[in-house]
């Protein structure tokens, strides 16, 4: 498993590296210039200077490589400087954001808490829901709990987040105010009212995402906890006397459980795409918030590196995946 | 001798009948039998005879719905194990009736060891302490042939071979010394030298343990090898019932002179074609008013479309003792040159 680990790694760093050139020449295929938001008196001579300062009138192949170098080289650097003090980059030039010329690293970081906070509460309030729903639905199929299961499943799957997001600060927000419009990003949790008060502003959001990743989850849960039920394993354990209980949550949710864990470790990086939309809608200064900002401005720099960091999470949670596939199923095995 | 003893298992008028969007399927109609300590009963039948679904509706392990066990009594110990809580039911399950199916691929979950699997009933119904009951599996694996037990507890069922599979599943419905061991097709799924091996395992474990068996099967051959009675089912009833070589000797219905008849023959210079039984099994969506085998039967009579036959003893020995058959002809009505 270790071998198997360390090779998956080894093999994620040329997909790694072709992932980032496309997405830098992507990137710089787009439309727009990073001086598009300066006003238009701004004489052109002095629109070159700044193209030169921000380091944009290079040839692509040239901020292309200079950009791997600050990302894999210089940024690790002053990671490490950064948790014990020392001071290896020595002041290397950093990965700076073009709009507010401040490292990218350090927006991403204010960034990446909001939006953990909130996506990743979502995700597992989703993943606690979904479970059971999804093995009980399977267990009592048809019954009235199953079908209003796959009401609430097919609703929260196929409503877009930005509706249910905008359908909920509506009426709890706005007309019954017992929730707050906008996601404070200042709040710290430090006692009991201020916890009080971030429970609350998370509510909606968390809400929104977690009813759609629940969906989706339940319905896979469901349909692999029905295609186990009927195997003939499962009379073999009834047949030697276990309780259903055994029967339902040793024999057939462990088996059920191997695709269900995939979705759920695959799903893991789309959820923080999906959660770009929900953020903007409550107005959560989030990662996905930081992106939407930086693709209106053009601010190569952050796009690419935030993309890059997606890229990045969804080649691990893939590996997750697989090494949680082999945990639970005794015939995979990696050696 | 084993005549005399009071039956372990007494089976009476079971009925069980399968909800589809069709209507209703009669799959067992009043199948009584019994079963006496130490004795092999030996089921045979085509696919869709009711045999399976039989031994299943004993125990409750028909998914219900479709599936409904309408009536009948199953005596196990004094206890009708179709009245009694779903509870007392799973503590006869695996300790007092054991369950080997004809899948071994299949039948053993994937994803927990075979120890785990052995030591799972030993711990519910003996209360055994996780050391108890692996020591217990270890005996058990050694029981049924499999050497090297005690490192084979930790391996997974995708770890061995089709025939030690089943010999898995055997030490599983072993494993808390059951008074009946029901085998339903249980080396159907196995290649022929494991069949054998199989037989002769279970044999075997019949000396040792002495627990009485219901073989469900389809092959003569292996009945003719191991049961001490035989119970012809067609059509959800039985057909014939009586000792194993009475069957082979005498046999009186008709289904069962026919199903006698398929067995290929390896004597004689030359093969001679390969006979069958021509149509199919009825699919019963009412209780069967008339013989079910009389559409497939070379000797039908006028009353067998007016009536259900009953069984009646064929030797004066009280029904279920001794040979009795449900069919209104009998081998004596054959006239002269009339084929077997």
């Amino acid at each position: 498993m270790l071998t198997y680990t360390l090779r998956r790694l080894l093999t994620a760093i040329p997909t790694l590296l072709l992932i980032s050139l496309v997405i830098f020449l992507l990137v710089d295929l787009a439309p727009g210039s990073p001086l598009s938001e300066i006003p238009l008196t701004v004489p052109p001579e002095v629109r070159e200077k700044m193209m030169k300062a921000l380091g944009a009138d290079q040839p692509v192949m040239v901020r292309y490589v200079l950009w791997l170098k600050q990302f894999f080289w210089v940024e690790p650097q002053y990671l490490i400087d950064g948790w014990f003090g020392t001071d290896f980059a020595q002041g290397a030039q950093r990965i700076i954001s073009w709009q507010s010329k401040v490292p990218a690293f350090q927006i991403i970081g204010e960034r990446l808490p909001q939006t953990l906070t909130v996506v990743g509460t979502a995700y597992l309030v989703g993943i606690l829901i979904a479970l059971p729903i999804g093995i009980y639905s399977a267990y009592r199929q048809y019954s009235w709990f199953d079908q209003a299961g796959t009401f609430f499943a097919m609703a929260g799957f196929s409503v877009p987040t930005f509706f249910t997001g905008n359908v909920l600060i509506m009426i709890f927000a706005v007309k019954l105010g017992w929730f707050p419009t906008i996601y404070d990003t200042q709040l710290r949790v430090t006692d009991w009212a201020s916890f009080y008060k971030m429970i609350m502003q998370m509510a909606l959001p968390v809400t929104v995402l977690a009813l759609f990743n629940a969906a989706e989850i339940s319905r896979y849960t469901r349909s692999s906890v029905l295609e186990n039920l009927n195997q003939d394993y499962v009379r073999t354990a009834r047949a030697k006397g276990m309780g259903e209980r055994t029967v339902l949550l040793k024999h057939v949710l462990r088996n059920s459980l191997i695709p269900v864990v995939t979705v759920i470790a695959l799903g893991m990086p789309t959820v923080f795409g999906g959660a770009i939309v929900t953020e903007n809608i409550f107005k959560i200064n989030g990662i996905g918030a930081a992106l939407i900002g930086a693709i209106h401005v053009s601010d190569l720099p952050l796009i690419q590196t935030i993309t890059f960091i997606f890229a990045v999470l969804i080649v691990l949670f893939n590996l997750i995946a697989d090494i949680l596939y082999g945990i639970l199923d005794p015939r995979i095995r990696y050696d | 001798m084993a005549d005399l003893a009071a039956p372990v298992l007494d089976v009476r008028g079971l009925k069980t009948v399968f909800h589809t969007r069709a209507g209703e399927v009669h799959a067992v109609n009043s199948v009584s039998f019994s079963l006496r300590p130490g004795e092999v009963l030996g089921v045979v039948g085509e696919s869709g005879s009711g045999k399976s679904v039989t031994m299943m509706s004993l125990l409750g392990l028909l998914p219900s719905p479709p599936a409904d066990v309408r009536g009948g009594q199953v005596l196990l110990g004094g206890r009708d194990l179709l009245k009694i809580s779903p509870k007392e039911l799973q503590s006869v399950r695996g300790a007092k009736v054991g369950f080997v199916f004809q899948d071994p691929m299949t039948s053993l979950n994937p994803v927990f060891s075979v120890g785990n699997q052995i030591m799972e009933p030993l711990r519910k119904h003996m209360g055994m302490t996780k050391a108890q009951a692996a020591d217990r599996a270890v005996e058990l694996l050694e029981l049924v042939g499999i050497p090297d037990a005690r490192r084979r507890l930790k391996s997974y069922p995708h770890q061995f071979s089709g025939g030690m599979r089943q010999r898995v599943m055997i030490a599983i419905a072993l494993a808390c010394d059951p008074d009946v061991l029901i085998a339903d097709e249980p080396t159907t799924a196995l290649d022929v030298t494991i069949q054998a091996q199989i037989l002769e395992l279970v044999k075997d474990l019949r000396q040792k343990l002495g627990m009485a068996i219901i073989w469900i099967t389809h092959d003569l051959g292996v009945i003719a090898a191991i049961a001490d009675r035989v119970m012809v089912m067609y059509g959800g009833q039985v057909a014939e019932h009586a000792p194993v070589k009475e069957l082979f000797a005498r046999p009186q219905h008709p289904y069962t002179r026919a199903l006698l008849r398929t067995i290929p023959s390896i004597s004689g210079e030359r093969a001679a074609r390969l006979q069958v039984i021509e149509g199919q099994p009825p699919i019963l969506t009412a209780e069967p008013a008339s013989c079910p085998f009389r559409a497939r039967c070379i000797h039908s009579l006028d009353r067998c479309a007016q009536e259900n036959p009953a069984r009646h003893a064929v030797d004066g020995k009280p029904l279920g003792t001794g040979h009795d058959v449900a069919c209104f002809w009998s081998p004596e009505l054959m006239t002269e040159g009339e084929d077997a």
